[in-house]
């Protein structure tokens, strides 16, 4: 695996391994630190585009989440 | 045809002189039931003193974090057709110059796959579309994107959607190409405007001149404000004119009959830095002293402009009382040319982000870190030097504290004879 892909896993598993389900970018770079923030960012966005991560936003902030099974229904039926 | 709801206290709401934003949703919920359902949740938010919206959520288009707001009733039993009612902002064209085919064509687009209703302009200078499903939003952006020639602009952790005054377009006082360098930021920047990174939002604003139609300095995080470094050109003949009552001074903002202007109590009394006289036949500006106010060039248009050797003062750190109190932006870049292709702005901005993405807490707006760590941390992070021109009153206000390090000679200090002569 390459240290790319490997990156992308720490930050995964750092995320399935927090109590919150939302994070903060600067939160998300915590799983990586050795990385500069502009790197992170772009797997951090691979990640997402992957389907792997997902965005949240109140408008004002964004935040990330890990995909959960019919998230976009859930939301709309006010179940989250 | 009879609405759904009844909405007796928003009626209240049309009984004003002006147009009311009531009748206009009226209208259109004769044919959009969206509307009426908007209206009742509205009255019902009256009645309650509480708002029904829940804001925020994870839908969107792929690819983008920002431009789309999720937005659902939490009175969807009530409202079933504003159950699900999601925001998107649309990012305007520099200084807000559309083709009347395209606001056809936008109408048409949000009338068949929205709610109708959509704000000219949001507070960030984007098109705001109000009110939409979730199964809509690909087809929205699909058409935007492949027949406006449109994109969604910035919203969440992101750049927002750079604004810009009318600029050289229609202002004579402009120093700066607003279009342009809105357009740059635009285009350079798409990937902090769709793909969020930020702590918090970060707003570019562009004024032409200082009067700052924009009020970048009042909202923007990274202020540019046209400005020139030469003299005021005065036309000598035409402030006579204006003394003599053959023009009409404020270029007819305050009436357009003719009058002899007061040259002394409208115009030299009213300069804050007092760096103008008038003899009677002439008038006298001393420049080094005038600190770009813009009202002698306001008060009397055809006799005084802006000088030819212009450019941009930049700032930082304005913000809305949002978590911390409302802030104006700073001077950090008295000056700068400001021409394509902005190679130093660039670098500026590059750095700015850096520091900000470093020591930034989570919604925390550039202006507050630098209230908490210190504009002087800022200065190092951006390698620029403290200037007497980045402080109001220099003589009065030690603002910057010099390091030892970086002053030739430097000094020693000893704090423990200092505290045995104070107390602390």
């Amino acid at each position: 695996m390459s240290s790319k892909e490997e990156a992308k896993e720490c930050i995964l598993n750092w995320m399935k391994e927090q109590k919150k389900t939302k994070h903060y970018f600067n939160d998300l770079c915590k799983a990586v630190p050795e990385m500069s923030m502009r790197e992170a960012k772009k797997l951090i966005n691979e990640l997402v585009s992957e389907g792997k991560l997902r965005y949240w936003t109140s408008g004002s902030t964004t935040m990330y989440m890990l995909p959960g099974a019919d998230d976009v229904k859930k939301e709309e039926e006010g179940m989250v | 045809m009879a609405l759904k709801h009844k909405t007796p206290m928003l009626y209240e709401l049309t009984k004003g002189p002006w147009p009311s934003f009531v009748e206009d949703i009226k209208r259109l919920a004769e044919r959009k039931p969206q509307c009426d359902d908007l209206l009742g949740q509205l009255e019902l938010s009256y009645k309650d003193k509480e708002g029904h919206w829940k804001h925020g959520g994870i839908v969107g288009v792929f690819g983008y974090g920002g431009g789309v707001i999720g937005r659902y009733s939490d009175r969807p039993d009530l409202f079933p057709n504003v159950a699900h009612f999601h925001t998107m902002r649309v990012n305007q064209p520099a200084s807000k110059f559309y083709t009347t085919d395209v606001l056809r064509k936008l109408c048409d687009m949000w009338e068949e796959k929205g709610s109708g209703l959509f704000n000219l302009h949001g507070s960030t200078g984007d098109i705001i579309l109000l009110g939409t499903t979730t199964d809509q939003l690909e087809p929205i952006f699909y058409e935007l994107t492949h027949e406006l020639g449109m994109d969604l602009g910035g919203s969440g952790s992101n750049l927002r959607t750079p604004e810009g005054c009318v600029g050289r377009a229609r202002c004579e006082w402009s120093c700066l190409d607003t279009q342009d360098i809105v357009y740059e930021l635009t285009m350079t920047y798409q990937d902090e405007l769709h793909r969020p990174m930020f702590p918090y939002k970060f707003k570019f604003k562009v004024s032409g001149c200082p009067n700052d139609c924009v009020a970048a300095i009042a909202r923007a995080d990274c202020s540019i404000i046209g400005t020139w470094r030469d003299k005021i050109r005065i036309d000598q003949e035409a402030v006579r004119a204006y003394v003599g009552g053959e023009l009409v001074p404020h270029g007819g903002a305050d009436g357009s009959e003719k009058r002899p202007l007061d040259i002394q109590a409208e115009v030299i009394d009213k300069c804050p830095t007092k760096c103008m006289e008038w003899d009677g036949k002439n008038l006298k500006i001393w420049d080094e002293d005038c600190t770009r106010c813009m009202h002698c060039i306001n008060v009397m248009p055809r006799a005084l402009r802006p000088g030819e050797d212009v450019g941009a003062t930049i700032l930082v750190g304005a913000k809305a009382p949002i978590l911390e109190g409302a802030q104006l932006s700073s001077v950090v870049i008295p000056f700068m040319k400001m021409e394509p292709p902005y190679e130093e702005f660039h670098e500026f901005v590059g750095k700015m982000w850096d520091f900000w993405m470093e020591h930034g807490k989570n919604r925390e707006r550039l202006g507050e870190l630098i209230q908490r760590l210190g504009m002087r941390e800022f200065l190092k992070a951006v390698e620029l030097k403290p200037d007497p021109r980045m402080i109001n009153t220099p003589r009065y206000n030690p603002y910057i504290f010099y390091d030892p390090a970086d002053v030739p000679g430097g000094w020693s200090r000893d704090a423990k004879a200092y505290r045995e002569r104070h107390q602390p």
